[in-house]
């Protein structure tokens, strides 16, 4: 093996490719061979940093050095200064670096110090490399687990850990398993809700990008402990960078005997593949997804029968999301107790969120449960662009609700948000300044529903309908007095008679205007 | 390639309708499912041509009209709104000279908008075809039309 004396990693995700990332990285790759580099340092693909919206991003070691918006036409200079004479090219050093340029992380800023357990590969490892995931400890723990412990330990280690649904319902991971282990059926599926499309959330595609070996160890426990024998990743139809890195992944983990037939020896069978979903809100409802993952229009199901025990072609099934399953290798390798060391009693473990709107420096973050969301915004997102002051933030997209300045120093949690009836859900944080317009943004959020609307039950189809053309009519300085309230009302109506979470769900972004922007609202009438 | 090559790479269950549906679509020169390309999935499969015309009208990735050679899907949710994309879209519609769900008369564009995309860091932002744009300007929306123009 060539000792090589530096690294540069490119991250290579949907976000970085957009501004250029494999021109840079060929650009690299050229520059180094034409000056006969080409065994002393070599280039890498890694997922994302965290550092959204700053172009081709990259990390040189040994210095730890990250550079951003970097362009090919910056490659000759960093390979001449920075390589060959140890000089950094500071004009693309990242702001947030402390001066020494050393690994240590800064206080503030998206590359602040953070508990990674979902990510903590993302943006270190090539997602592309199953060696790589396995050099890092990964499927030592499912090998552990198949080897070693029966299906019943798994679960009840899952529980202890207090792991709750990280898409939005916060239900008990371990007692969802339980409940489909338990149910009669001779075959049993888990299924990946990777149908992120909540406005606002990215972080599933990011786990994906950055480390889908995770993912699918945590599928690969999640069936062992459940006794299922396939597994479906749903993806929606537009992630073609996630669903090209899964589909390798699950090539690979094959030929190395960690999916298929047999694994380990232990005579589990497990075989994972992938369905691609084709553009439709309501499918991350689950029993939505199940019908569109059978190959039918995408309408909810009634409940019960719950899918644990009837679900994917009426078997035992259990959906678990993206970021959940993520969670399950480190915890089955470092114990439910290490992992309730992070987050709050109730609500164990982190959450990563996509800071995204007005804020400086927009991103991707993991932080532990109950951190308020003034840290979130100003210590990890740097604050309001512009130097403005904080509106608003819409917080779990837009089934969430707007919070305004008194919410900054809740705890966010699933447990805590839910006392002031708002919730987590996807953990999207869209920051709004005081020059937003709620009208407008309101009436952004109610076409949104009413173009997702299924159809399928008359509260939500005919629902949607009426608060478009209210709200319109307000946008529109047209509105009456009592339009403001009929929006409450409907949407009343809808949260107690909707047939699924996507049409009960709009109380929230409604009621919370209401709350904080009533005025502003009575003032465009 | 011929619809019965696409069709034959995946098994006639079901549950491929939407693999089978992308590939049928991706395949047409003008970017839609044909009454050809149902009928030939719903034989695949065994079910009435109804069946796949409800499914296919179901999710907003499948047009059941002809379509340009690149669709823009400028996304319209509320990140992307608060960051611009309501002028970005008066922008593409009068340089394009279309409405939204229109193509343009050389079959080159079709404009569409869509829920979010899941880039939200770079609001506002589109995709063309497979590609994604972000930190969208109307300057470099034209830059892009026109790079796409002359390939």
């Amino acid at each position: 093996m060539n000792l090589v004396r530096n690294h540069i990693l490119i991250s290579i995700d949907s976000s970085t490719i957009m501004a250029g990332a494999r021109a840079v990285e060929r650009a690299f790759v050229d520059e180094l061979l034409n000056r006969g580099l080409q065994d002393e340092v070599s280039v890498l693909e890694t997922g994302s940093l965290g550092l959204i919206n700053r172009g081709v991003v990259l990390v040189v070691y040994p210095e730890g050095v990250i550079y951003a918006d970097v362009t090919t036409k910056d490659v000759p200079e960093i390979v001449e200064e920075h390589i060959l004479k140890g000089r950094f090219v500071e004009r693309l050093v990242v702001k947030e670096m402390p001066k020494q340029h050393v690994i240590k992380r800064e206080k503030t800023g998206l590359l602040k110090e953070q508990p990674r357990i979902v990510l903590r590969n993302s943006g270190i490892i090539n997602p592309e490399s199953i060696d790589e995931y396995i050099a890092t400890g990964g499927y030592e723990a499912a090998s552990k687990i198949i080897n070693e412990m029966k299906p019943e330990e798994v679960i009840e280690e899952v529980k202890r850990s207090g792991l709750t649904g990280r898409g939005g319902a916060a239900f008990s991971t371990g007692m969802k398993w339980d409940f489909a282990r338990r149910a009669k059926g001779d075959v049993k599926y888990i299924i990946c809700n990777a149908d992120e499309g909540e406005p606002g959330t990215f972080k599933d595609r990011l786990i994906l990008e950055g480390d889908p070996h995770k993912l699918l160890e945590g599928m690969l426990i999640a069936g062992y402990a459940v006794g299922a024998q396939y597994g479906y990743i749903y993806i929606r139809g537009e992630y073609v960078l996630s669903i090209e890195r899964l589909e390798k992944a699950i090539k690979d983990a094959e030929a190395l005997g960690l999916l298929g037939e047999n694994i380990f020896g232990s005579g589990f069978s497990y075989h994972v593949s992938i369905k691609k979903g084709a553009g439709a809100y309501v499918c991350g409802e689950e029993t939505a997804l199940i019908e569109s993952l059978e190959g039918k229009r995408g309408h909810p199901r009634s409940k019960p029968p719950y899918p644990v025990t009837e679900g994917l072609w009426g078997k035992p099934t259990v959906i678990n999301n993206v970021e959940t399953l993520a969670n399950i290798p480190e915890i089955m390798r470092n114990g439910a107790s290490w992992f309730r060391g992070y987050g709050t009693e109730k609500c164990p473990g982190t959450k990563v969120y996509t800071i995204i709107g007005h804020v400086a420096t927009p991103g991707l973050i993991e932080a532990e449960m109950g951190t308020t969301l003034r840290d979130i915004i100003f210590e990890y997102g740097g604050g309001i662009k512009n130097g403005k002051k904080f509106k608003c933030a819409l917080v779990g997209g837009a089934a969430g609700a707007f919070l305004g300045p008194d919410m900054l120093d809740v705890n966010m949690d699933f447990v805590s948000l839910r006392e002031y009836s708002a919730v987590l859900g996807s953990g999207a944080i869209l920051v709004m300044d005081e020059d937003t317009n709620i009208v407008e943004m309101l009436k952004n959020v109610l076409h949104f529903f009413r173009h997702e609307s299924c159809g399928h039950c008359v509260p939500c189809r005919l629902g949607t309908a009426q608060l478009v053309k209210i709200i319109d009519r307000v946008a529109d300085s047209k509105g009456k007095r009592e339009d403001i309230d009929k929006l409450l009302r409907i949407s009343e109506v809808m949260r107690d008679t909707s047939f699924c979470p996507l049409g009960q769900s709009l109380y929230l972004p409604i009621s919370s205007t209401l709350k904080y922007f009533r005025d502003e609202m009575l003032s465009m009438i | 390639m011929e619809r019965d090559e696409i069709i034959k790479k995946f098994s006639p269950s079901l549950d491929n309708i939407l693999f089978i549906l992308h590939a049928l679509q991706d395949n047409n020169p003008q970017n839609y499912l044909s009454k050809d390309d149902i009928r030939v999935c719903a034989e695949y499969l065994n079910v009435p041509y109804s069946y796949v015309h409800s499914v296919a009208s179901f999710y907003t990735m499948f047009s059941l009209k002809p379509r340009g050679r690149n669709i823009i899907r400028l996304c319209d949710s509320p990140p992307c709104h608060l960051m611009g994309s309501g002028s970005l879209l008066e922008y593409l519609k009068e340089s394009l000279n279309i409405n939204v769900g229109e193509t343009t008369e050389d079959g080159f564009f079709t404009l569409e908008l869509t829920s979010c995309l899941g880039v939200c860091g770079v609001a506002p932002a589109m995709m063309i075809n497979d590609e994604m744009f972000g930190n969208l300007t109307p300057e470099k929306v034209n830059a892009i039309l026109d790079m796409r123009r002359k390939s």
